[in-house]
């Protein structure tokens, strides 16, 4: 039976509600404030009276992310607390106003401002300081750490008039902060006294392979040497650095990076438990030596003689402690050190017993310095997986980690050779037991799933897969596997390589294609509905280089395109269609808003501001479109290409202009960028946007290639989306001109074009084309591949060739044929397609259409 | 000339003549063989108000089913796409993706749906 110091929410009275004492709003500070509302001890519920105090100038905010303040975060971006969450819960956060002593007799807690707060349970959740070797000169102008918010911004600071930095220690956080540094422009140096890179997490050859990619990345690295002294110039600042072997480095700024050392100050001044070497003690509960008194987080040395020094074990501190103090049981007993992380760059893993202690367990290691690749396991004498580092290569932790102390379904062997050395296997959702739950839809289990061979099948039987469709993929990966890579049941061929084919062979037809390489049981035939559009796109993208058609309704391409693209406008669900006309950066004058506004109001069509800084007419019949964009074109509007796998937006801020944070003009280059890849066809849509500063107002780091303006040009930031799986676009290339980014976008888009695959926005593309980010930089900014001169003259054919779909169109008698309703009676309006009105606009009418409603088959495709 | 087949397929070797559909006891006349694209598919309107698809494939083959999307309501089943299975031809719906067997009706995803067939010819 858990003891608490503290009623239970039900037995609390408004008259004496008892009093929590927060010490530390960090990040699990937070975590434990919000596992107190959760559990309803808020003051808004009339449970207790919660009190924060916050050292730190601002709320909690993510510690593990601060590094990406220097790739454009702003201190708001990290911060943990949703808005209004204190006033909600009635929390009373104390910003700047660090505790200073502990009365634990009387119960008080003394913080700076001289305020006395009591409490009946105190909460400590101070974390950690950094540890600064105590080296001659370590306090010189130009020596800092790695922290805060606030260390952060003092390092940008004086990075500005520093050439070279250096940081003491080879660990994590001091490869994260080499990296900031080199960011920053510095020359950067690593400095580590054991004899190899993140001794902590890895072994000898993962430290190794670390060691490196990190010098080709361009940073210098001294491992095996300590600080001696940090050295300072005649105006009193560092200058340098001695070190334990005797040579000496001239840096102007050092980071000491050297681990960090548990906050347990306070602890101490009144006598709680700590540990030896720091930590305040806690039990299971996370109680300290006073049971009134609690401790939580990297400043806690927990009941396993553990300080932990990651984020997770801490949060679950905070959910033990909380459900503590709510009356209830909970424990924690310690946590799994297991760590997968990207540094610099580099994927880098280790689980379990990582370094082979235990007694008579093996290695199997693989190694490739050329590659940078590294992969340990260690094995048990009875074959049992103990743990493991990976290196470069982390893509098998995911199955490799929960298959910790159990035997190994192959020769482990197999799991860390490179293809084509017998290897790898790769442990997918093979590996899982039969009970893990698959589809959490419809709660269908892995077993209940292998007992099907086909998706169909599956769908049919069990239902999996046809809620949300998201464990579609998972479930192929279950079924029987064809080893068939082919694009769809027409060709053995994906994308990327028909699209080689194509412009290899100058192929400009599809029947030509599925008859020439299209699989034996498949030629002659019609094709299918998931090859025709992509063929379809591929010809588009490269019809001038090819030789085909630029018009995507001409002759047989007619033929394989989507509904959408065929119309050149959106199907909507009662079978009328959309119109979204370009507004190229979103800039738009009067004139032109009021051509729209009489579009939509002569042919009565449903009007909408659009996410992507446009409008959109909806409601129109097929044998509308051709008036309606005969008025559009009339009036200097082209097509928006909402109907298109192709450049939709480039969304713009207002920038420079009119802005007073603006550095560049971002709507001009925003309209620059849009006319130049207009109606560029390509494996999914394409979206971008411009930012005028780093306070990205446009959402730029959303989009496929998002570009933010710089003092010194503009960075280019690829492989942004938002939609169902969001993801931030990561930074290519920084700093550059105005033709050096054009330059870079276009080999970045046609290299995308190339090689990814059907429906692979380059969000997914980006995570999964081998090597990643560093291949694709490699490419397209270094011209690795000897293909830049290509892709750029690919490019340039496509704005040379481009011409507006709907003015070519609305041109042609013969082309405006199709736009009916009705083959044998042009003129009769679809009497399925009718409205109703709502809000002073239109709706489709949906009863005129009613009937039985059935399943939809997949979520792939759905769109246009 | 022509040779009509079992369920309302039927097959020619030239690309003009008139389309007809069969309603009630005649062949209505819909349109010019030409008007119809290979693997795409046109809506024709019946005298009784009720819409077909009309497709062609590339042999030739012509194919006329129900125009209503029976999963969502709507008359479109006309602009899907046109694909093969196994040498079966099929339609997938614009909307939701649902594939029609063009020759039977019968909806190759969901064993319970169908549209009705309509037999066509051209002379
Ligand atoms: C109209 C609009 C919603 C609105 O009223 O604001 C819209 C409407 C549609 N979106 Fe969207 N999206 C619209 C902005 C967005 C945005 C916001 C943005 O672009 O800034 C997003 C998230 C950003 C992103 O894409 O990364 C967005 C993420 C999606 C997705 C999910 C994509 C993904 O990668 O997860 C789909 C589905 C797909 O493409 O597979 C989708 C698909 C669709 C389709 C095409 C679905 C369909 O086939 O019917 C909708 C058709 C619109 C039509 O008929 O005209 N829409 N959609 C917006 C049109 C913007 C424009 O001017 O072109
Ligand atoms: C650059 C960097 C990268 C990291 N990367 C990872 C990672 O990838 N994965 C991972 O798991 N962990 C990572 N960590 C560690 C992670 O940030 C910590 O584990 C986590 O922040 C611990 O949370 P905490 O609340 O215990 O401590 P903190 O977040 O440090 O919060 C403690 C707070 O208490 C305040 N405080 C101290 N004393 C007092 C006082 N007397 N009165 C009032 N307030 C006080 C401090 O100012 C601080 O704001 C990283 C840390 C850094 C610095
Ligand atoms: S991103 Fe910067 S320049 Fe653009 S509107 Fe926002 S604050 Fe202004
Ligand atoms: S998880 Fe299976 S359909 Fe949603």
């Amino acid at each position: 039976m858990p003891v608490s110091t503290f009623p239970t929410a039900h037995t609390a009275t408004a008259a004496a509600v008892p009093t929590i004492v927060v010490v530390g709003h960090g990040m699990v500070g937070q975590r434990f404030l919000e596992a107190l509302a959760d559990r309803g001890l808020t003051a808004s519920a009339g449970t207790a009276r919660v009190v924060v105090l916050c050292e730190e100038p601002r709320p909690a905010y993510d510690r593990v992310q601060l590094t990406s303040y220097f790739s454009g975060k702003t201190p708001e971006d990290l911060s943990l607390v949703e808005q209004g969450f204190m006033e909600q819960h009635g929390f009373e956060l104390r910003i700047g106003d660090p505790a200073e002593s502990l009365d634990r007799e009387a119960r008080t807690v003394t913080a700076r401002s001289g305020e006395t707060f009591r409490y009946d349970t105190l909460v400590l959740a101070t974390g950690s300081y950094p540890f600064v070797p105590p080296v001659p000169g370590k306090d010189t102008e130009g020596c800092f750490v790695y922290r805060t918010i606030e260390d952060l911004l003092a390092i940008e600071e004086y990075a500005k008039t520093a050439t070279t930095g250096a940081v003491v220690g080879g660990g994590l956080l001091g490869l994260e902060a080499a990296g900031a540094l080199k960011g920053l422009g510095l020359d950067t140096h690593v400095v580590e006294f054991a004899p190899r890179l993140m001794p902590v997490q890895v072994d000898e050859g993962g430290g190794a392979a670390l060691l490196r990619t990190i010098e080709n990345m361009g940073l210098t690295v001294h491992t095996g040497v300590g600080t001696q002294e940090v050295t300072a110039g005649d105006d009193g600042s560092v200058n340098g650095m001695s070190l334990s072997d005797g040579s000496s480095l001239a840096t102007d700024l050092v980071v000491f990076s050297a681990g960090v050392r548990p906050r347990d100050q306070l602890a101490r001044d009144c006598g709680l438990a700590v540990g030896q070497r720091g930590g305040i003690i806690v039990d299971e509960e996370c109680r300290t030596s006073d049971p009134a008194v609690f401790a939580i987080g990297e400043c806690a040395l927990a009941s396993d003689g553990r300080v932990y020094g990651l984020v997770a074990p801490g949060y679950e501190m905070a959910q033990t402690a909380a459900e503590v103090i709510a009356g209830k049981e909970a424990s924690f007993t310690g946590a799994d050190l297991s760590t997968k992380l990207k540094l610099l760059g580099v994927d880098v893993a280790s689980f379990g017993d990582a370094h082979g202690t235990s007694e008579g367990c093996l290695d199997v290691v693989y190694a490739d310095s050329r590659s940078g690749v590294y992969k340990k396991l260690v094995i048990g004498q009875d074959g049992t997986l103990l743990g493991g580092v990976l290196v470069g290569d982390a893509d098998q932790y995911g199955t490799l980690r929960p298959m910790t102390g159990t035997v190994l379904p192959v020769a482990p062997e197999q799991l860390v050779l490179p293809a084509g050395a017998g290897g790898p296997v790769t442990l997918g959702p093979s590996s899982l037991p039969d009970e893990a739950v698959i589809c959490s839809c419809h709660n269908v289990t892995k077993g209940a799933i292998c007992e099907h061979t086909t998706l169909p099948e599956v769908k049919k039987c069990t239902k999996a897969g046809t809620g949300c469709g998201s464990c579609v993929k998972v479930i192929g990966q279950l079924l029987p596997q064809s080893q068939d890579k082919g694009l769809c049941g027409c060709f053995s061929y994906n994308r990327s390589e028909l699209y080689e084919i194509v412009r290899a062979l100058e192929i400009t037809s599809y029947a030509e294609l599925l008859d020439s390489h299209g699989r034996e049981e498949a030629r002659g035939g019609e094709g299918c509905e998931v090859c025709k559009p992509t063929v379809g796109s591929i010809i588009a993208s490269l019809a001038p280089t090819v030789g085909a058609s630029g018009y995507v309704l001409d002759g047989e391409q007619a033929a394989l395109q989507d509904t959408n693209d065929h119309f050149l406008a959106n199907l909507q669900r009662n079978g009328s269609y959309s119109i979204v006309p370009r507004i190229p950066g979103g800039e738009i004058t009067p004139e032109k808003l009021i051509v729209i506004g009489e579009v939509a109001r002569d042919f009565g069509l449903y009007t909408k501001i659009t996410g992507g800084q446009r409008i959109d007419l909806f409601g129109a019949r097929v044998d509308q479109l051709p008036p309606i964009w005969a008025r559009l074109v009339d009036a200097g509007f082209e097509s928006g290409h909402a109907y298109g796998k192709s450049l939709r937006t480039v969304k713009s801020c207002v920038g420079q202009t009119w802005c007073r944070y603006g550095v560049q003009d971002s709507v001009k280059m925003a309209i620059d960028l849009e006319l130049r890849y207009r109606g560029l066809r390509s494996p999914h849509k394409l979206k971008s946007a411009v930012s005028g500063c780093a306070r990205e107002c446009a959402e730029a780091r959303g989009k496929d290639f998002g570009i933010i303006a710089t003092a010194g040009g503009w960075n280019l930031y690829v492989g942004g989306n938002g939609g169902a799986t969001p993801r931030h676009a990561d930074l290519l290339a920084q700093d550059m001109s105005d033709a050096e980014l054009v330059r870079l976008i276009d080999r970045f888009l046609m290299f995308y074009i190339r090689t990814a695959d059907r429906l692979e926005r380059t969000s997914t593309w980006l995570d999964r084309i081998e090597g990643g980010l560093e291949h694709v930089r490699d490419v397209v900014v270094h011209d690795s591949l000897g293909l830049c001169d290509e892709l750029e003259r690919l490019m340039a054919d496509h704005v040379r060739g481009y011409r507006d779909e709907w003015a070519e169109t609305i041109n042609d008698p013969e082309r405006l044929r199709r736009f009916v309703t009705f083959v044998n009676a042009p003129d009769a309006p679809d009497p399925s397609v009718k409205f109703v009105p709502e809000r002073d606009q239109v709706k489709p009418d949906l009863d005129i259409l009613a009937g039985p409603v059935l399943a939809i088959r997949t979520l792939e495709g759905t769109a246009s | 000339m022509t040779t009509q087949t079992m369920n309302g397929t039927m097959e020619t070797a030239q690309d003009t003549g008139v389309i007809r559909l069969a309603a009630g006891d005649d062949w209505f006349a819909v349109c010019d063989r030409s008007l119809l694209t290979p693997g795409r598919g046109v809506a024709a309107l019946l005298p009784d108000g009720r819409q077909v698809a009309l497709f062609v494939d590339r042999a030739g083959r012509m194919y006329a089913i129900d125009n209503r999307d029976p999963f969502t309501g709507a008359y479109v089943l006309s602009r899907g796409l046109v694909g093969s299975e196994g040498g079966q031809p099929f339609v997938a719906s614009p909307l939701l993706k649902q594939r029609f067997d063009l020759a039977t009706g019968a909806c190759l995803d969901d064993d319970e749906v169908s549209v009705p067939v309509f037999e066509v010819r051209a002379d």
